[in-house]
């Protein structure tokens, strides 16, 4: 079953807090070299036919207008996997 | 007077919300998420809650549902619509509202009695306060954080969309203080914090006079019944 997958990222201006949380354990275990955390979404959209450029369309159409929120979020890409 | 309430899947005080116009005079109608009809409401609320559990990002599932496209559709025509935490973050994904919302800065799900300034007393939700008014009315909210871009936070500071601030306390980290915002015409307004719990003498907020008697959150109802009165 072809799948495609869309990965999205908070815009890289806005506090990321989940990401915030993760940096600051890996501070507190001594992984001191690493200096940031961001965390996105990645979402596998599954269909039952080829995936052809009408389709792909729709869906880099989906990602932008449900799966992200403009505003706050980046579609950083689409892809098939 | 009749003012709808829509349900989500998820949402909780929408039978708060449905009380609260009771107790303000006017008839609350109940609205289901699934059907394309507003009963010939005169507003609406959207209530708070989680739908959808908050997933894909709070309130953007509940933003998509089939009455959402109906309810765009009256707030393009002026009428009444007011969103309150779960109800202010679906607005915020239906773009009827600037902004959205993140998870709140310091990670915590957070309730408190709090503070707000009502900084624009002429929107259809807030014609009974004054502008500068303080009150008191319950937050509760994990997803709180408002945010917008530069551009947008310049913008609607001047247009006077803000429309409530955080005082003493920023609980979540939103961007300016803002607690509340409405469209450039007024007639749609969001807030995280919940007035419909400080409607009723003993089961709001505690005030200086005493305990639980905070009933700031009436004046929200009052706001859109002489709305309504003037338009009718």
């Amino acid at each position: 079953m072809p799948t495609i997958v869309v990965e999205v990222m908070p815009k890289a201006e806005l506090l990321d807090p989940q990401g915030k949380a993760v940096a600051g354990a890996l501070t507190r275990l001594g992984k001191t070299e690493f200096s940031g955390v961001r965390i996105g979404k990645r979402f596998e959209v599954t269909v039952d036919r080829p995936v052809d450029d009408a389709l792909l369309e729709e869906v880099r159409e989906l990602a932008v207008d449900m799966f992200s929120n403009s505003v706050i979020e980046d579609v950083v890409s689409v892809t098939v996997a | 007077m009749r003012i709808g309430v829509v349900t989500f899947p998820g949402s909780l005080d929408d039978r708060d919300a449905q009380r609260a116009v009771r107790i303000a005079g006017a008839t609350p109608v109940a609205l289901w998420h699934g059907a394309h009809d507003l009963e010939g409401v005169d507003a609406i609320i959207l209530p708070g809650g989680f739908s959808y559990g908050d997933y894909l990002r709070a309130g953007a599932i509940a933003s998509h549902s089939p009455i959402m496209a109906e309810i765009i559709d009256a707030a393009g025509k002026g009428v009444p619509v007011l969103g309150i935490c779960n109800g202010f973050q679906t607005l915020a994904e239906a773009r009827l509202v600037p902004g959205a919302h993140t998870r709140n800065a310091h990670q915590q799900f957070i309730r408190r009695d709090q503070k707000l300034r009502v900084e624009n007393a002429t929107t259809a939700w807030t014609n009974a306060f004054e502008t500068g008014d303080d009150i008191v009315i319950p937050m509760k909210n994990a997803d709180g954080r408002f945010v917008a871009d530069a551009e947008t936070l310049k913008r609607i500071e001047g247009e006077g969309q803000v429309v409530f601030r955080y005082v003493d306390v920023n609980p979540n980290g939103s961007l300016n203080d803002i607690a509340g915002v409405s469209n450039e015409r007024g007639n749609v307004v969001g807030l995280m914090p919940h007035p419909e719990h400080a409607t009723e003498p003993g089961f709001g907020p505690d005030t200086a006079e005493a305990m639980s008697s905070g009933t700031d959150g009436l004046r929200f109802f009052a706001s859109v019944m002489t709305t309504l009165g003037a338009i009718a």
